[in-house]
């Protein structure tokens, strides 16, 4: 390989472009995912420990009760619905609408918006009716 | 340059890695029942937070419960394996790329397994 630096122009890299919100919602679409795929050890253990037997379904009920349990499920709900309004999002490029340059970053934004907002109401259902 | 695809291939449409789109299509199929059925876990989970173990075992013994709950597992074990394999894809290049992509797949497969087994067991009442 020659060391001579070549005078023709490379493709741009992601480190020239301006961030913008969809380039944000991609990459927690694939964050949320990540931790959507890990945290299906939680949904295993639940279901697992149903089927053993009263001592193991205690266990994990205590676990899921406590504060930290508790914290992960907060979090896995926010993840389960950002990825769920992330993924509606794509579904509907898929069908080639809302690619529009302002459209777009829009329905980023909105992304994030809906899934804080929805996973705040899921929750004050879940204190004040159950 | 197409002469080097025998007309067979070219009519199949499967390309060079063989599997078409399928991998596109099936994220696609499973991030539509994901919507579903995922929705009917929130609210069954949601509805035994303040149930006891009997409880639980009362509304898994439910066989509309039981039947749902296994297509929440396949179909989401399905999508989560897809969009891993994505994710290793773009990111791991070299050696450690082919055994992160087995352990997907063991790990997918180990979810839904268990998952599946505990769902029976409840279903049929042992």
């Amino acid at each position: 390989m020659s060391d001579v630096k070549s005078a023709r122009p490379l493709s741009p890299h992601l480190t020239i472009y301006k961030f913008r919100p969809t380039m944000a919602m991609s990459i927690m679409h694939r964050i949320t995912g990540g931790a959507l795929y890990v945290g299906t050890l939680f949904f295993v253990w639940w279901l697992v420990a149903a089927a053993s037997g009263p001592d193991a379904y205690e266990t994990a009920a205590n676990f899921f009760g406590s504060i930290i349990g508790e914290l992960i499920l907060f979090g896995y709900s926010w993840a389960l619905l950002h990825h769920a309004f992330g993924g509606i999002r794509h579904l509907t490029w898929d069908t080639g609408h809302g690619l529009q340059k302002e459209t777009s970053t829009r329905m980023a934004q909105m992304t994030l918006v809906a899934s804080l907002v929805a996973t705040i109401v899921l929750w004050l259902i879940i204190v004040i009716f159950t | 340059m197409e002469n080097f695809r025998t007309p067979l291939r070219r009519v199949r449409g499967l390309g060079a890695t063989r599997g078409g789109t399928d991998h596109f299509w099936h994220q696609r199929l499973t991030a539509v029942s994901n919507i579903v059925l995922i929705t009917f876990f929130v609210v069954l989970a949601i509805s035994l937070h303040h149930d006891n173990y009997l409880g639980v075992r009362d509304a898994f013994g439910n066989p509309f419960v039981g039947i749902v709950m296994a297509l929440v597992v396949l179909s989401a074990t399905y999508h989560m394996k897809l969009g891993m394999q994505v994710i290793i894809e773009d990111y791991v290049h070299g050696g450690a790329k082919m055994p992160l992509l087995i352990l997907n797949t063991f790990f997918a497969f180990v979810i839904a397994a268990a998952s599946l087994i505990a769902i029976l067991k409840m279903s049929f009442g042992g």
